[in-house]
């Protein structure tokens, strides 16, 4: 008899039927196959390739920046995006809100057992080419499996690394009285796009996430030379947790003007059916500038030759107030306050 | 969307705020109260107080469903979903709500209850479905506007023969709570509040009609005028209301007659009169125990009724001391009047039930209104 035995053969993975299993999170030779024939295939790069326990990073020039998040959104693909971008992004944009050029990212992967290595391929792949768009690489990993039942899918947590241009402090307790206050484009697409899937509500043209990387966008305002006091990305809790925020941190007050503040029609309709207030809602491709007034001009124009600041707007002001309160002049004519949202208004929104 | 945005016209809301400052009386203070949870969250989200002259006063009304819920109903839903171990199915408001002991459904869910946010009674129906071995409960609260739905919903249950599935009833009705207002003894002056008339609820108005607020004009003489939850609607039912308090006049005037008619719909009234019947009297929050406020399911749907179906009893438990939302939801007290107000009650730690939905005066105060009582210096 003959050996059939192949030294050195595995048969591929299935990435059409096969599902995630224990193994695959094992640390044996299951593992190291989800990791070469999916994870390496897509998000392979000669820093990823160093194959050890840790990747060795070159000189960066430069102060870091590092930002993480973790992403549990549900459902896991949703109207312009889905979990593997989004993860991509989040990161992304809190090195790029920060001032830093994002350059690297690492990536954590909770996978339930049963998941469909076909839907596993297809958000690796968009965080391939997210990670392309913008500009980063991945450069260390890790995968755990967990029993069918003690998941959701996939957990994706991404931390990222960018280096910061010489001199540049921008930091939440920057903004003074007399600042004007920047949004980059309408709000509570992200959060509308995951509900409507959520609810149904079947709108006529689907909202779609804004989910985007924002490092271009940050990238030209920072080359505009416009004094910025600091950046944010309004994601969970949507544009009045982050102007709170910032009226925190930085002791202040903030003006704004609801009629100011861009918003797509279908958000606003989501918005009135469902009972939510789109300042709440969150934002994955959306940023919040403060710059000294005299700077204003300059700094909308260059967010306005960006693809990702065609609809930036200024929306407000900063005063000088030791409530530190958001305020609103409604489109109606009345003044109220904007404020955090209490309680959780969508859980697993990122 | 235009729609919409033709009852929010900002220069369509400067001329009424015009108009209501010519019409008023100098010497004379206007107070109104909106019933409505909805009217109160409008005006406090469109900031409508700034534009009304400074003796026109709005005061908020008991018609927030949440608020009135007492601490003992809440009890009751708890004790389903920890001790009975059913699937309890809520609109996301009630889950925040204070119960005995420091409890609320949010917290039960956290110690293993299988509590489940809805936002439909038919989203609780497929739950039943879905899950045949388990016994689901809806916790139905709300005015006449979400009686209809249950109504509908209890009738499917009973034609699909849906064994697994019954209703928590908690729903209250609209006149019974104004009247109890009117006959409490601070509004009737004794040392209270004095209302110079109501601005009626919009959505239930579209359900009971118009005509049960005749009797409020007539034996009460308080103008009603019934108005839209859009914040233009507000404005000129105060416009209305001014009217008819300088014209010596009470009447029930309809501002929401896009909506409204004296009637009602009818169709919805029959359904809810098959599947409910008045409860004698109804424990609520802020106004105590109310004769013939709310409803209960009729014997024939009997099992579709998780009160006799688990053999619950009700106990009612006193409010926290120090919160003031009964006097609040009578129109007595203001929000800023309660000590708690934004220092240990807030929107995060909600102590009173006035301060868990959007719609309570107090979150509403606190969440839109709060930098009012502060005198900014810029
Ligand atoms: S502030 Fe809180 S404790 Fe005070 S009345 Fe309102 S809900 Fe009750």
């Amino acid at each position: 008899m003959s050996s059939q035995i192949k030294p050195g053969y595995a048969r591929p993975l299935d990435l059409k039927q096969g599902r995630v299993e224990l193994a695959h999170g094992g640390g044996g030779r299951a593992m190291v196959q989800l990791v070469a024939e999916l994870f390496a295939r897509h998000l392979g790069n000669d820093l990823l390739a160093q194959g050890n326990d840790g990747a060795v990073l070159p000189e960066p020039g430069g102060r870091l920046v590092v930002a993480t998040d973790s992403h549990v959104v549900s459902p896991l693909f949703f109207p312009g995006g889905d979990i593997g971008c989004l993860a991509v992004h989040g990161t992304v944009n809190d090195v790029a809100v920060m001032g830093g050029e994002p350059r690297y990212i690492a990536a954590g992967f909770i996978l339930e057992e049963g998941f469909p290595l076909a839907d596993l391929a297809r958000i690796v792949a968009s965080m391939a080419a997210a990670a392309r768009r913008a500009g980063v690489k991945l450069v260390a990993g890790d995968t755990k499996v967990v029993e069918r039942g003690k998941g959701d899918g996939v957990f994706i947590t991404t931390t990222g690394v960018g280096v910061l241009p010489p001199g540049l402090a921008l930091s939440g307790d920057c903004a003074r009285p007399g600042d004007v206050v920047f949004l980059s484009g309408p709000i509570g697409e992200h959060g509308m796009a995951i509900l409507s899937v959520r609810e149904n509500l079947g709108f006529d043209a689907p909202i779609l996430s804004d989910t985007a990387p924002l490092n271009g966008l940050t990238a030209a305002m920072l080359a505009s030379g416009a004094h910025l006091r600091l950046m944010r990305d309004p994601t969970r809790g949507g544009l009045a947790a982050t102007l709170n925020e910032i009226a925190q941190q930085s002791g202040v007050g903030i003006h704004i003007d609801e009629t100011a503040i861009p918003i797509r029609p279908a958000v606003a309709a989501g918005c009135e059916l469902l009972g939510l207030d789109p300042l709440n809602l969150a934002n994955e491709g959306r940023l919040v500038a403060v710059c000294a007034p005299e700077d204003a001009d300059r700094l909308l124009a260059a967010m306005r030759t960006h693809p990702l600041g065609a609809e930036a707007a200024l929306i407000g002001e900063v005063v000088a107030d030791k409530q530190r309160f958001v305020q609103m002049r409604t489109r109606f004519g009345g003044r109220r306050m904007v404020d955090w949202l209490a309680g959780e208004q969508l859980p697993r929104i990122c | 969307m235009k729609y919409v945005d033709e009852f929010r016209d900002g220069a369509l809301a400067q001329g009424l705020a015009r108009a209501i400052a010519q019409a008023v009386k100098p010497g004379r203070v206007y107070r109104f109260m909106e019933f409505c949870g909805g009217h109160t969250h409008a005006i406090a989200r469109y900031g409508v107080p700034d534009l009304l002259p400074a003796n026109v006063h709005l005061i908020h009304g008991p018609g927030c469903p949440v608020c009135v819920l007492p601490i003992g109903r809440i009890d009751q839903a708890i004790r389903l979903a920890l001790a009975e171990k059913v699937i309890l199915c809520t609109y996301a408001d009630t889950l925040r709500v204070p119960a005995s002991g420091g409890m609320t459904l949010l917290r039960a869910r956290a110690r293993g209850a299988d509590v489940r946010m809805v936002y439909a009674v038919s989203d609780a129906l497929a739950i039943a479905r879905a899950n045949p071995t388990r016994e689901v409960v809806f916790f139905a609260i709300g005015f006449e506007t979400t009686t209809p739905p249950t109504a509908v919903a209890i009738r499917t249950a009973a034609a699909e023969g849906l064994a697994n599935f019954s209703v928590l009833c908690c729903h209250v009705l609209t006149p019974p709570a104004i009247l109890s207002i009117l006959d409490a003894p601070a509004v009737r002056g004794l040392g209270g509040v004095r209302l110079d008339g109501f601005i009626g609820p919009a959505h239930v108005s579209t359900v009971i009609g118009s005509r049960p607020y005749e009797y409020f004009a007539e034996e009460y003489r308080k103008p009603v005028v019934i108005a839209g939850f859009e914040p233009l609607d507000v404005m000129q039912a105060i416009l209305m209301l001014v009217r008819q308090v300088n014209a010596g006049r009470a009447e029930v005037e309809n501002e929401f007659t896009r909506a409204v008619t004296r009637d009602g719909n009818t169709k919805a009234q029959a359904l809810v009169a098959e599947v409910f019947e008045l409860r004698k009297t109804f424990e609520w929050r802020g106004l105590g125990t109310v004769p013939y406020s709310a409803l209960k399911i009729r014997a024939a749907y009997a099992q579709f009724d998780a009160e006799q179906r688990f053999a619950l009893s009700y106990t009612p438990v006193a409010d926290n001391k120090a919160c003031e939302c009964g006097a609040i939801l009578r129109g007595v007290r203001r929000p800023t009047d309660c000590k708690l107000f934004g220092t240990v009650c807030t929107p995060d730690t909600p102590m009173g039930s006035c301060m868990v939905s959007s719609e309570g005066a107090c979150a509403a105060h606190y969440t839109y209104g709060r930098h009012q009582d502060i005198t900014v210096v810029a």
